[in-house]
């Protein structure tokens, strides 16, 4: 447990300066697996602000999923301090979680994960069900936002009778029904052929610039990365390299930025091995260092010192010939 | 969520899953159906024995040597016709006295045969046991008197031996001896499984004469009224002691024999139901059994419904609803199925059935605690589950 993080008063921000949608401070998340403890977190400090467009990337195992969850609420910390809508997540019950979920975070899956044999508009309507709303009033909510990702036409149809761009343009829309401050988007485009997936993510960028809604997506795709205002780099369970959002430093409009490389600021976890070692998440504690060195492959996905537009081009074109091999868009509406 | 969203959405997994949601219900609507079908044949069975005891003639007094219990053996009669004698007197009213002395014997008409019960009685039997007659003249006190070897047939009796003649003033040889028709009982039907038709009526002294005894089995008192039945059958059985101190006598009423019968009966019944309520535990297993898979095939759309909000009870009241539900739409259908059959063998069947409302209720509360004791551990499994996990599940 990082106390003194944790009593931080830096929770309050001062006045004129915006309410932070997510604060993470020293943030660490340990599994015990048959007995054996993993550190998949190990002190993770972040905040994202409402309307940030952030992109979660490192390798396999770096931690990005996990940090994923818990900032969408799915899990609890075991270290650190974790702070989403205002609220500390370590005083919450998990029914409490339920409804913080349900208010503050929409998500976007790699797999969709949209209830079969259930219409478009009812997969939409779904997070509206907890709260209580009436069927007619949860039907016009879902409608509405599924002609706001342009599937107005296909209230009705089914999961099985979509295709997978649209199935992932319902999920969005079930995302965003419930009006939530953070979208977290886990591989949005990872199921989709390079055309679809460019398409949702345009969607996406689209939502997070007219709505405010703040996007947080985790992604392998360099190209996708390169096209967010901010990069969290993660490895090992920390934070390697944060960008700084240059619509927060330079007050810019963002559609001028999309694309844009970012501007990299060393963040203050950048070195986590040398700057900080009060914590349990550090390789001071044996077990992590252990863990650190022989679970990890030592694989450069990331190279911040690069500029990403230089490496996006061959790495896009061999992603997009896979994507096309994998997976075949169906031509929606046959049945 | 609201209650009704729940209802909903639980109707809409079963129908997802049409033949699996039916074979589980099976389990179910076989137990209730069993429940509801023997609790009424029991039920029938009772209702019948106690309108046919009460049809024996109301405020009767039954005198019989020994007691009157359950798994007591008979015991040899004292009693003559001196002691009815006696109890005529103790009652005051000749005419509210009956006795019985009866035994199996062989009635013959012609070539035609059939082994019958013999009653050596008073000529008040009538008045005490409600008995008419369908043609004839019944026994009369001269006939009684004057050990007159007539009789009284009984419906089956009659039909055995003048399935084409009219039985009236013809000879009958009841163990060899000849008797004349006098008359022809109105049918009885069945009680206890015993053709109450198949009997012969002759004068007590007649019968006597027959089998070359001095005995009566019992005595029949029809008391003038109910309340001083009790105090009654007391003094004739102190004067019965006092005539015969070494035998102990019973006076039971109709009410008493009720008792016996319906504690009997209950114990019966008790017994079917708890059979039939194995199976119904049986279908119960089921249906947590068959929770236990949807609560894992579901293991996705439970880590989605979590990530969009659900909160464990939420997801937990979903699946129990589901197991309710199953229980429920099986117990309604096993009652439906359980009354049906009932009144199947009702009417076809010599099996008395007879529908009680406590039984369908019973039934049908049941089923539904079945479906949330047996739901609640495969719900409360589904609302623990960590959603990451959940969601991860392929």
């Amino acid at each position: 447990m990082t106390g003194s993080a944790a009593a931080d008063p830096r929770g309050d921000p001062p006045a004129g300066e915006r309410v932070p949608a997510i604060e993470a401070v020293e943030v660490s998340r340990t599994y015990q697996l048959d007995g054996v403890s993993v550190e998949a977190l190990r002190g993770v400090s972040l905040t994202v602000q409402p309307g940030d467009y952030v992109a979660l990337v490192g390798p396999s195992g770096s931690g990005k999923s996990t940090l994923m969850h818990l900032l969408g609420g799915l899990d609890r910390p075991t270290g650190g301090r974790l702070v989403i809508g205002g609220r500390d997540v370590n005083a919450l019950a998990p029914p409490e979680m339920a409804t913080l979920r349900n208010e503050t975070i929409g998500f976007v899956f790699q797999a969709f994960h949209l209830l079969p044999r259930t219409s478009a508009v009812e997969n939409v309507a779904l997070p509206l069900v907890y709260r209580g709303m009436s069927a007619r009033q949860r039907r016009e909510r879902a409608a509405a936002m599924l002609g706001r990702v342009g599937l107005g036409h296909r209230l009705d149809h089914r999961p099985n009778q979509m295709s997978g761009g649209e199935q992932q343009r319902v999920a969005i829309a079930r995302a965003l029904v419930t009006e939530p401050t953070v979208l977290l988007a886990d591989e949005p485009t990872g199921n989709l052929d390079s055309v679809t997936g460019a398409a949702v993510l345009e969607l996406l960028e689209q939502l997070n610039a007219e709505s405010g809604v703040a996007l947080v997506m985790v992604t392998h795709d360099q190209e996708v990365a390169a096209r967010a205002h901010r990069r969290i780099t993660m490895r090992d369970g920390v934070v390697v390299a944060d960008s700084a959002d240059p619509r927060s430093a330079h007050d810019r409009p963002p559609s001028v930025d999309h694309g844009r490389p970012a501007t990299l600021v060393p963040a203050p976890s950048a070195e986590p091995r040398s700057a900080s070692g009060s914590g349990p998440g550090h390789p001071s504690g044996g077990s992590g260092g252990a863990a650190g060195a022989t679970g990890r492959l030592p694989r450069e996905v990331e190279r911040p010192e690069a500029h990403p537009r230089d490496a996006a081009p061959g790495d896009a074109v061999a992603r997009e010939g896979a994507a096309g091999a994998r997976e075949v868009e169906r031509p929606g509406g046959t049945a | 969520m609201r209650v009704a969203e729940a209802w909903r959405v639980a109707l809409d997994a079963l129908r997802a899953n049409r033949l699996r949601s039916a074979l589980t219900m099976l389990g179910v609507i076989i137990g209730v159906a069993s429940v509801v079908l023997l609790v009424a044949i029991g039920t029938g069975t009772k209702q019948k024995v106690e309108q046919q005891v009460e049809g024996l003639g109301s405020n009767l007094l039954l005198v019989v040597p020994g007691r009157i219990e359950v798994g007591n053996a008979p015991v040899v009669s004292p009693l003559t016709l001196k002691d009815v004698d006696a109890v005529t007197r103790v009652v005051g009213d000749p005419d509210r006295v009956a006795v019985t002395v009866a035994s199996g014997a062989t009635a013959r008409a012609g070539a035609r045969s059939d082994f019958t019960t013999v009653q050596g009685v008073l000529e008040t039997t009538p008045a005490v046991f409600t008995r008419s007659l369908a043609r004839g003249r019944y026994l009369t006190g001269t006939d009684v008197d004057t050990s007159r070897r007539v009789a009284v047939l009984g419906d089956s009796v009659a039909r055995a031996l003048f399935p084409d003649r009219d039985p009236l003033g013809q000879q009958v040889a009841l163990a060899g001896v000849r008797f004349r028709v006098i008359g022809v009982f109105a049918p009885l039907g069945q009680s206890l499984g015993v053709d109450r038709d198949d009997e012969v009526h002759v004068p007590v002294t007649a019968a006597q004469r027959l089998w070359g005894t001095q005995r009566v089995d019992g005595i029949a008192v029809k008391a003038p009224d109910r309340e001083r039945i009790d105090e009654l059958g007391e003094r004739i059985v102190a004067e019965l002691n006092r005539r015969h101190p070494d035998t102990e006598f019973s006076a039971v009423t109709q009410q008493q024999i009720l008792g016996v019968l319906g504690d009997i009966l209950g114990v019966l019944t008790g017994v079917l139901a708890a059979i039939a309520g194995i199976s119904l535990l049986v279908g119960g297993v089921g249906v947590s059994n068959i929770m236990l898979v949807s609560v894992r095939e579901r293991t996705r759309e439970i880590g989605l419904r979590k990530a969009v909000g659900a909160r464990p009870r939420d997801i937990g009241v979903q699946f129990l609803l589901e197991a309710v539900l199953l229980t429920t739409i099986g117990g309604l259908t096993g009652m439906a199925l359980g009354v049906g059959t009932a009144l199947l063998v009702d009417a076809l069947s010599p099996i008395p059935a007879a529908i009680t409302w406590w039984s369908l209720a019973l039934a049908f509360g049941v089923s539904a605690v079945v479906g949330i004791v047996f739901g609640v551990v495969p719900a409360q499994r589904a609302g623990r589950l960590d959603p990451v996990v959940a969601l991860r599940t392929e």
